[in-house]
């Protein structure tokens, strides 16, 4: 198994070079839990708008701050909100998924009507609706991205749980004795857990796109935590005087998002099982 | 122990259509005692297999069955699912046609083949897998001892099929349904698979309902035999003679179909006209009435009653009464 894995990883650049920008991303996020180069949220006015140099590698932004610092930070902001809204809303969608594919009848279409109705709200509605209620703060923009992805895992998982639920082994199931909870937990679930994985990965990258559009607009993570979309805010006043401020969120950004789709494009491979077959 | 082991009465299954419900089972009585074997023999889409999923209580979602299915006396018709679910897999196992579709391509064999006894029994992992491997000694699965942790695409059909029978024996169930367990195998296979099968009911005393399309197989696998057409049951009578003398102009025309070694070169192989009518379009009367050469205005006229054609048997056509005896056949 191990090295079929090395053998299908070679026929898979992009799937490393995704690993590669993801393990970036997480020994960022590990890097700032131990160390950053300066405090991040420590303004230091007089040392502003400098350009990248030996004390600052990245410089620093309009209050002082140190930009490598700050990226540094925004990476674990961006890390939590996307685990904690990509983790509920996996959980929760796939639980209504697979409930109504084995429930079926008007369980079934009510909870796919919620979530036809949970789609149609772009997570940014959704938080500023949350942010009207509740006020804005990484809590929001949590519970906004969860919602959609709620709605996204409910889907995807009730079509995958349909399909595995018309076939053979799960009739065969049956006529041993089990119930239909329990063919959802031992046959169902094993069947689509790689669409859901690879589901995962995507949403993720578009739950980061989204924290950043929601700090971007003051609904996400307030002042003074770090974020990539915060960055992207505070970059945009001074957009004629340092253009390059939203340079460096904006990439930061752009790799995270490239690497996670990689990852979810290779995953889908190395995960088909027709594919594993073919091995 | 009063009464067949398997008493239907009237059983009906409807189907959702876009002209409302039908019925893809119309009215079918049958009776199995303990230690029995009975076949059911018809062509695609005669009702054989919804009477199968009928019996066990697995009809799709959208269908209904209606009438009576006493099993040991238990009624199991509007029986709620968790009870049905203490019967499948522990009095009632089934084995299903397709043996490469019907194992979960994610689980190993040993998992498959206890899942009754884990079930219904408890088993703990430990003697579940000690028993996955006596059952599967006992379907004469090869190597089955390195083979407990093989997935089903590692398996041949016929294998696969084995591991099916296995787990269908797991708890000793008093009746075996095996919906067409030979179709998706090859020639020499189905005789082993058969014969297997024969071997494990005579030996564990269990009643089997087989079903399949095959005649010959028929004749040589069950004691009787229910030939269905248009959701009834056309003709019945123990299996070798409803072979060698069919009465039913339908089931004449099934065994006159059967292709032959040494037929002379060149000779057609006869058919039925027509074709089987979609569901619900059923003609009035006899369901048979459109592809039959004998037809009369009367077999329209309604259901045809069982007719005792002979000591035990009975076929469902006008014609071979007194009063509409053929001309000459």
């Amino acid at each position: 198994m191990g090295s079929a894995m090395t053998t299908a990883m070679r026929r898979h650049p992009s799937f490393v070079a995704g690993c590669g920008l993801v393990g970036l991303w997480l020994a960022a996020v590990l890097l700032s839990l131990a160390w950053t180069p300066y405090p991040p949220t420590e303004i230091d006015v007089p040392n502003r708008l400098l350009l990248p140099s030996a004390a600052h590698w990245l410089g620093t932004d309009s209050l002082g701050r140190d930009i490598a610092s700050l990226l540094i930070v925004g990476a674990r902001t961006s890390l939590l909100v996307g685990v904690a809204a990509v983790g509920l809303g996996a959980l929760l969608g796939t639980a209504i998924g697979v409930l109504g594919a084995a429930r079926r009848g008007w369980l079934d279409a009510l909870l796919m009507r919620v979530a036809d109705f949970g789609f149609a709200f772009p997570a940014l509605l959704t938080a500023l609706m949350l942010a009207a209620l509740a006020g804005p703060g990484a809590a929001t923009a949590v519970a906004a991205i969860a919602v959609f992805n709620t709605a996204v895992f409910a889907r995807i998982s009730r079509s995958a749980a349909g399909a595995v639920w018309s076939r053979d082994f799960v009739l065969a199931a049956r006529a041993c004795g089990r119930g239909r909870w329990q063919v959802t937990v031992d046959h169902v679930l094993p069947n689509i857990a790689a669409p859901l994985i690879v589901q995962a990965t995507i949403q993720f990258a578009v739950a980061i796109l989204a924290e950043a559009a929601l700090s971007y607009l003051g609904l996400g993570v307030r002042p003074p935590q770090p974020s990539w979309g915060r960055m992207l805010n505070e970059a945009q006043e001074m957009m004629f005087q340092a253009p390059q401020l939203a340079l460096y969120p904006g990439v930061a950004i752009a790799l995270a998002v490239l690497g996670l789709n990689l990852v979810g494009d290779g995953l889908r491979d190395l995960l088909d099982p027709r594919l594993v077959r073919e091995r | 122990m009063a009464g067949p082991l398997l008493q239907v009465r009237g059983l009906r299954v409807s189907l959702p259509s876009a002209r409302g419900p039908v019925d893809a089972v119309r009215g079918i009585d049958l009776d199995l005692a303990r230690g029995r074997t009975l076949g059911l023999i018809g062509e695609s889409g005669c009702g054989k297999s919804m009477t199968a999923l009928a019996l066990m209580g697995l009809l799709p979602d959208a269908a209904r069955a209606s009438g009576s299915i006493r099993f040991d006396g238990q009624e199991l018709v509007g029986l709620d699912d968790a009870a049905m679910c203490r019967l499948r897999g522990r009095r009632i196992a089934m084995v299903f046609q397709e043996p490469m579709t019907a194992l979960d391509p994610l689980q190993p064999l040993w998992r498959t083949v206890s899942q009754p006894l884990r079930i219904h029994r408890g088993l703990d992992a430990r003697s579940a897998r000690a028993e996955a491997q006596r059952l599967l000694d006992r379907v004469q699965l090869p190597q089955a001892a390195q083979r407990l942790d093989a997935r089903p695409h590692q398996l041949s059909g016929g294998q696969r099929q084995r591991v099916m029978i296995a787990a269908a024996l797991a708890c000793g169930p008093e009746l075996l349904i095996a919906d067409e367990p030979t179709t998706a195998l090859d020639a020499t296979l189905q005789r082993e698979i058969l014969a297997l099968i024969g071997t494990l009911v005579t030996d564990s005393g269990m009643a089997l309902l087989l079903i399949s399309h095959d005649l010959d197989l028929m004749a040589r696998s069950v004691e009787r035999v229910m030939v269905m057409y248009g959701g009834t049951v056309v003709e019945e009578g123990p299996g070798a003679q409803v072979l060698a003398a069919p009465a039913h102009p339908y089931t004449r025309g099934l065994v006159g179909a059967r292709p032959r070694l040494g037929a002379a070169r060149g000779a057609r192989l006869a058919t039925i006209p027509g074709r089987v009518p979609a569901l619900g379009d059923w003609p009035a009367g006899c369901p048979f009435a459109d592809r039959c050469g004998w037809v009369v205005d009367a077999c329209r006229a309604g259901m045809p009653a069982p007719v005792g054609v002979g000591v035990d048997r009975a076929a469902r056509c006008i014609r071979l009464t007194s009063a509409h005896t053929p001309d000459s056949r």
